[in-house]
């Protein structure tokens, strides 16, 4: 299961929930991704997205994430608009039999997410903006999971 | 035809959607980046792609009945 948000998200009701949604699994595994502040330099990010595409590529990512490593469940929740310096923007959270599967799960989705998923930053840095695009590690993450897919 | 424009595109063009009475002779969707370019040159950037109809393109696609054509360029990474 995957969504997009323009609202705050709260991981820890998100992990609760998803905890209790999958009940007779034997590990969860979560990552939150929080705006990075860069040291005071960025006060705010803002995430732009297509309305079908990027819904659409995020529910991809979650189905691969789930049949690859035949987790039981899969959740991602990655917020759209304006989101604050030290605020979640993303929640990705997999269950499955053995823990393994799911920190693997978890992994695969951020990486995939960062390079294929239809989203783009604008931080506020002063009273700039700045439009960023994926870093070189962010593709050398992705292309970790090429070799056996 | 609506010609739609996402993250840095949207701020390059000043709007997140234009509309445009596409010309007849421009068929399909390079031919739309080509002319669209001529106003908004960083449509141009063989990096941006084209989606028809939440469709994307990966070489000229025909552009006949479209509504939308959005511009996208590479991704932040979520």
């Amino acid at each position: 299961m995957s969504m997009i948000s323009s609202e705050p998200i709260n991981p820890a009701a998100l992990l609760d929930a998803f905890t209790r949604a999958v009940q007779g699994a034997g590990a969860i595994a979560s990552f939150t991704g929080l705006v990075r502040d860069d040291d005071g330099a960025v006060s705010e990010l803002w995430l732009d997205h297509h309305p079908t595409l990027s819904g659409e590529a995020i529910a991809e990512i979650a189905e691969d994430a789930r049949r690859r490593f035949e987790v039981a469940a899969v959740h991602i929740v990655h917020r759209v608009g304006a989101v604050a310096a030290g605020e979640p923007i993303v929640f990705v959270a997999a269950a499955s039999h053995h823990r393994r599967a799911a920190f693997d799960a978890v992994d695969y989705m951020m990486d995939r997410l960062k390079t294929d998923a239809p989203l783009w930053k604008r931080e506020r840095r002063g009273d700039g903006a700045v439009w960023i695009e994926a870093r070189e590690g962010d593709h050398a993450d992705r292309a970790r999971w090429e070799t056996t897919e | 035809m609506r010609p739609t424009f996402f993250g840095r595109l949207r701020d390059a063009v000043g709007a997140g959607a234009i509309d445009r009475a596409v010309p007849a002779n421009i068929a399909d969707s390079e031919a739309l980046r080509a002319w669209l370019g001529a106003d908004f040159p960083d449509v141009l950037d063989a990096k941006v792609r084209i989606a028809l109809d939440d469709v994307l393109t990966t070489r000229p696609a025909p552009i006949a009945g479209v509504a939308e054509a959005a511009f996208l360029p590479p991704v932040s990474g979520g």
